[in-house]
């Protein structure tokens, strides 16, 4: 075990992968001596080549669509798009294409690629920079999504991202970056697909968060253990697809309460699709209406004042929780 | 009698010499080239009598398919073509009987099993990758896959088509550049048949061809006869063995002309002038191509009606064929979403 930050554990992943597996490549804007927007890449180039950390020009259709076809030529890719809101630009391929090739060629393509972007607001990035999007991916059959919230977390999973068969998005809090925690260094260390993890341990209420939102809960939990005398349980569900419901139901059957929260907006996001689960599967056990603490319906503003007032906070979920009570 | 005879033999010899063809590889584009027109002409059929529910064909552009595919290594090159390619996919391999079972959306069609479209053409095997119906995104995935092959060491060429509506799109600039960029053996075939959908060229782009774009690339580039297969063959083939050889992307625009309507759901006359489509009827490649080898007395008007009357029967059997073979049940629905870890 050491200790390190958040983009540490995804470099220490990516050099692991690459050095297990000839077939992984990596492909992104500034990843090569810049090191990547977000410094997850420094030191790879140096360590691989050119061939193996490869620049690309400002053209994320082909940063996709290219490793789309590499993988379709039996190459593990992964490439990085910098931020969720810029996939936009790659939607295309990533939805009609990485998503759909296996479906549509009846299993005879498949495209092992790794699709990297970072998201988030509280980093004063702007409305085409800030966004949480995870659950608009999540939506899409045929792409599986991961949202890491912790430094182990991160590398366990991007590791696992290389042993899949299928395009996996997986999405990065840009506030967490710098986050440290404790990872292990055994090579072998993966996170499996679609468990849950109960981050702390409550009786009374469950607050399921993913990515960012994992910690605000966390936050919002101490609060209501200190001053208010209620326990609450956080889940951070690690990954939304595939998605484990099992363990938010079986917390709230335990609890018979139950917030969601995500910096995505409420209107149409997945909050509201972890609502439905838990009616579906433990409404006789619900106490209360599941409550959803997300953004405010607005795109992100800049000034820290404002985007502050746009992202939900922790006392917007203590407030949710004892709304309950 | 024997005189003509022998005269003819050594026309043909002298004929052979410039098409830098044999006469073997002649037969093989007329073969094609009628096969697939023939094929096409059974699907529209097969349409307008509604067992088949959408048709969307190449005619008109068998001579610019048949020639650029036959330049390629079948089993070596990859070809992610565009939709009007079936005479691409026959040259690699396709036979009539698969694209019989892909126009009826069949069980077994192995193009997609039923799932996608007619004609997104598709054969792992052949090395044919599909494509989405987003017109030029297979041209990123053909950048994709020739930079695979760089890195694995391997020789080989992918052929990447789509029509010149398609150049106007992102994905044809961006996989453009990437390739020129690295130097990728990717050869860019564009089909110009005058139409996207409705619109001419010249409400397409600015330029007046296709292969002017290339020159913001520093790209090769040629433009070609697409209604001549094989001035198509000649061009496309010193191309694809430059690439092989690491020569860079080549970027080749085949002047063609769409004889029928976009699909099996437009009604062309509402924006293309019959005088226009009459004049281009006359150059339809494979009469053109007929008249020319018996002109040149490459081979006997036998050895045509040979190959012919095999079209006529290989299409007969194929529909015949494919209309008795199984649909996919309602449960083939839910598989193959995520490959198993």
């Amino acid at each position: 075990m050491a200790v390190l930050r958040m983009r540490d554990a995804l470099r220490e992943a990516l050099r692991e992968e690459m050095r297990r597996n000839p077939k992984i490549f990596l492909m992104g804007e500034d990843i090569g001596k810049y090191g990547g927007s977000y410094a997850v890449t420094a030191g790879l180039l140096e360590e691989f080549g050119e061939e193996r950390v490869r620049d690309t020009p400002i053209a994320e259709s082909v940063i996709v669509g290219a490793g789309i076809g590499a993988a379709m030529a039996g190459y593990h890719p992964m490439v990085e798009l910098m931020t969720i809101n810029f996939s936009f630009l790659a939607l295309d391929q990533i939805v009609n294409n990485a998503a759909k090739l296996l479906y549509m060629s009846n299993g005879q393509i498949n495209v092992p690629l790794v699709i990297r972007m970072a998201s988030g607001g509280g980093s004063q990035l702007g409305a085409t920079h800030s966004h949480s999007l995870e659950g608009l991916y999540a939506h899409f059959p045929g792409l599986k999504v991961v949202c890491p919230a912790f430094p182990a977390d991160a590398k366990g999973l991007l590791k696992r991202a290389f042993r899949d068969q299928n395009t996996v998005i997986f999405i990065e809090h840009t506030a967490n970056y710098g986050l440290r925690g404790e990872v292990p260094d055994d090579p072998d260390f993966l996170i499996e697909f679609g468990q849950a993890n109960i981050v702390r341990e409550g009786r009374d209420v469950t607050i399921v968060g993913y990515s960012g939102s994992v910690h605000q809960a966390l936050r919002a939990a101490e609060i209501l253990a200190e001053q208010e005398e209620v326990e609450a349980e956080v889940i951070d569900l690690r990954t939304l697809r595939p998605l484990d419901i099992a363990t938010v139901v079986e917390s709230v059957k335990k609890t018979n309460r139950c917030v969601v929260v995500e910096d995505d907006w409420k209107f149409g996001g997945f909050a509201g699709e972890i609502a439905a689960l838990v009616m579906e599967h433990a409404f006789d056990w619900l106490d209360a209406p599941v409550a959803r603490v997300c953004s405010k319906d607005v795109p992100m503003p800049y000034n820290r004042t404002l985007e502050y007032a746009a992202l939900p906070s922790e006392e917007d979920v203590v407030d949710a929780v004892l709304a309950m009570f | 009698m024997a005189t003509r005879e022998r005269t003819r033999k050594a026309r043909s010899r002298e004929q052979r010499h410039d098409y830098l063809l044999s006469e073997a590889q002649l037969e093989e584009m007329y073969y094609y080239m009628l096969l697939a027109r023939r094929l096409s002409e059974r699907m529209l059929i097969l349409n307008r009598q509604g067992r088949a529910p959408f048709v969307i064909a190449g005619a008109g552009q068998e001579a610019a398919q048949v020639g650029a595919a036959m330049a390629l290594e079948r089993g070596t090159d990859y070809l992610a073509p565009y939709y009007r390619d079936l005479a691409m996919n026959l040259v690699f391999g396709m036979t009539a009987r698969e694209a019989m079972l892909n126009v009826l959306g069949k069980r077994d069609d192995p193009n997609s099993y039923g799932r996608q479209m007619p004609a997104h053409w598709s054969s792992p095997a052949r090395r044919i990758v599909t494509q989405s119906s987003v017109v030029a995104t297979q041209l990123v995935h053909a950048v994709g896959i020739a930079l695979g092959a760089r890195l694995r060491g391997e020789q080989l060429v992918v052929m990447a088509c789509c029509g010149e509506g398609a150049t106007s799109r992102g994905d044809f600039h961006e996989a453009l550049n990437f390739a020129a960029i690295h130097r990728l053996p990717v050869i860019f075939f564009v089909e110009n048949n005058g139409y996207a959908i409705s619109e001419r060229t010249e409400k397409e782009m600015p330029v007046p061809h296709v292969a002017d774009r290339a020159r913001a690339y520093d790209m090769h580039a040629a433009i070609v006869d697409g209604m001549d297969c094989v001035a198509v063959y000649q061009t496309v083939k010193p191309a694809v063995d430059q690439a092989r050889r690491g020569g860079g992307p080549w970027l080749i625009e085949a002047k063609c002309y769409r004889l029928w309507a976009h699909s099996s759901e437009d009604d062309d006359t509402r924006y293309r002038p019959r005088k226009e489509l009459e004049e281009w009827a006359k150059k339809d490649p494979i009469t053109v191509f007929r008249e020319r080898v018996l002109a040149d007395g490459i081979f006997p008007r036998e050895d045509l009606e040979e190959i012919e009357a095999h079209v006529e029967e290989e299409v007969r059997d194929a529909v015949e064929w494919a209309l008795a073979q199984p649909d996919p049940a309602p449960e083939d629905a839910l598989t193959h979403v995520y490959k198993e870890y």
